[in-house]
């Protein structure tokens, strides 16, 4: 690791400035980016702690909305976000406990991996990144790999999940990283379904466009039969062909509507 | 290299005062400053939880946690779970049902236990095999570390039931 200073500032506005400072990132539960620091993928002079900002942790719901903090750890969400049993039940499915006591959602957004969980929840919610500076729709948000519409320096304050009536992210687990080789998180608004999907394309977390205008008309696992998901664009790898994801992409699309409660 | 840091922690108990660089690791600061060595490090990547500690009360990797992010901390360590002379119930546990074999895993394995029992007191084979997913062995194939746990928490269980 390349040696660095840290500051832990106990306000958004005071590390919004740590931040503006040359070669300044933000740190948040670690569980990505001290792994990059350890390998060198990266070489901050200054880690701006986030951990001491009490304004960005926490669940609250208001109507048909919950509201976490950017700062708030997978750990916390699995316990106190059930108004929304999908996001919780994805939250308390991400990595390991020790990974969900320390790792938080901005960490996960803010990092956008192509197989991470919590990108899935935000794009088929369609819900709102609210940062330090401005409120960006998840449609607008998820850039591709790794690749967000957050400015350097820029915090991830809130995240705000419109609840729907039925919801469900199904993951198929890489049982190493326990990340997903395809995760599918389907959401049912009363104007129309969203289907998001992790871990299979290489331009990052997607909707799957066919599947939301075929469900929104029947949202039944039968609806999907007639679609066809192909691989020219999927993530290949030694866990998985782009073809193996395109069809698991399908299967756990169904199983989603199937278990969407 | 940058400014040293003045870094307080409670581990098992006691009061630790030390300078720490703002890249050290809480595992290398248990392990090299405090001669704390009974967290092991397994991996170094977050990946088998054999650095395992608890936090203010909650199971961490302390590979994947900077030292300066502990500060001010209350820390249990496998040295703060019971002792040689008076084994804890699961020490005692994965003694019995050969819970291990190297042995490289268990304090890590151990520590994570302790905290399960707590969040869950009575947990299924498979609840227990949720809540050690980030501790990995080579040795043993889990069934006897899921076996010492079972039996641990019936332990503390009919323990509780024959006090009340
Ligand atoms: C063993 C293991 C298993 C895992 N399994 C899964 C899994 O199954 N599914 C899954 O989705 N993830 C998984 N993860 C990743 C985990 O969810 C991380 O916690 C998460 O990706 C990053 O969150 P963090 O708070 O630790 O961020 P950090 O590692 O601290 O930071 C990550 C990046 O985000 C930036 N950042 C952090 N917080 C903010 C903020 N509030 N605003 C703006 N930028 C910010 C940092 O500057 C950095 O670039 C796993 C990780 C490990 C180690
Ligand atoms: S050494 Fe920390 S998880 Fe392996
Ligand atoms: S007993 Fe050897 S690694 Fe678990």
């Amino acid at each position: 690791m390349y040696s660095f200073e840290v500051e832990r500032p106990t306000s958004v506005a005071d590390a919004a400035a740590a931040l503006g400072k040359d070669e300044a990132q933000a740190l948040g539960g670690g569980q990505t980016l001290i792994p990059t620091l350890k390998q060198r993928l990266a070489s901050p002079s200054v880690l701006v702690s986030l951990a001491g900002i009490a304004d960005i942790k926490g669940v609250s719901v208001d109507g048909g909305t919950v509201t976490i903090g950017g700062g708030t750890t997978h750990g916390v969400v699995a316990a106190e976000a059930g108004a929304y049993p999908a996001l919780a039940a994805l939250a308390g499915n991400i990595g390991d406990p020790a990974v969900r006591n320390r790792g938080t959602i901005g960490g996960s957004l803010a990092n956008n991996d192509p197989s991470a969980c919590y990108p899935s929840a935000a794009l088929a919610s369609g819900a709102t990144i609210v940062t330090n500076s401005r409120e960006i729709a998840a449609d607008d948000y998820f850039q591709g790999l790794f690749e967000t519409a957050l400015e350097e320096g820029e915090i991830v304050i809130s995240v705000k999940f419109p609840i729907p009536e039925a919801a469900s992210y199904q993951k198929f687990e890489q049982p190493a990283s326990r990340f997903a080789l395809v995760g599918v998180y389907v959401a049912k608004f009363a104007d129309g379904v969203r289907v998001a999907v992790t871990g299979a394309s290489e331009g990052g977390v997607y909707r799957w466009s066919e599947a939301e205008a075929a469900l929104s008309g029947n949202f039944s696992a039968d609806a999907l039969d007639g679609l066809t998901v192909s691989g020219d664009d999927m993530i290949s790898d030694l866990h998985g062909s782009g073809d193996y994801r395109a069809h698991l992409v399908k299967v756990m699309t169904k199983r989603a509507v199937a278990a969407a409660s | 290299m940058s400014d040293k840091m003045h870094i307080k922690l409670t581990v098992n108990g006691e009061d630790k005062e030390f300078l720490a660089e703002p890249r050290d690791l809480l595992i290398y600061a248990l392990r090299e400053k405090l001669n704390i060595t009974g967290p092991h490090v397994g991996c170094d990547t977050s990946h088998c939880g054999a650095c395992t500690v608890t936090l203010n009360g909650k199971s961490v990797k302390s590979c994947t946690m900077f030292v300066a992010q502990a500060n001010g901390a209350e820390i249990t360590t496998i040295e703060g779970i019971g002792s040689p002379d008076a084994l804890h119930v699961l020490q005692e546990s994965f003694k019995e049902h050969h819970g291990l074999q190297c042995g490289f895993c268990t304090p890590g394995m151990i520590t994570r236990a302790t905290k399960l029992l707590e969040e869950n007191p009575t947990p299924t084979e498979e609840e227990v095999r949720f809540g050690m997913a980030g501790n990995i062995c080579r040795c043993t194939g889990y069934q006897n570390i899921v076996k010492s746990i079972l039996a641990a928490a019936s332990e503390i269980n009919s323990a509780k039931e024959a006090a009340e």
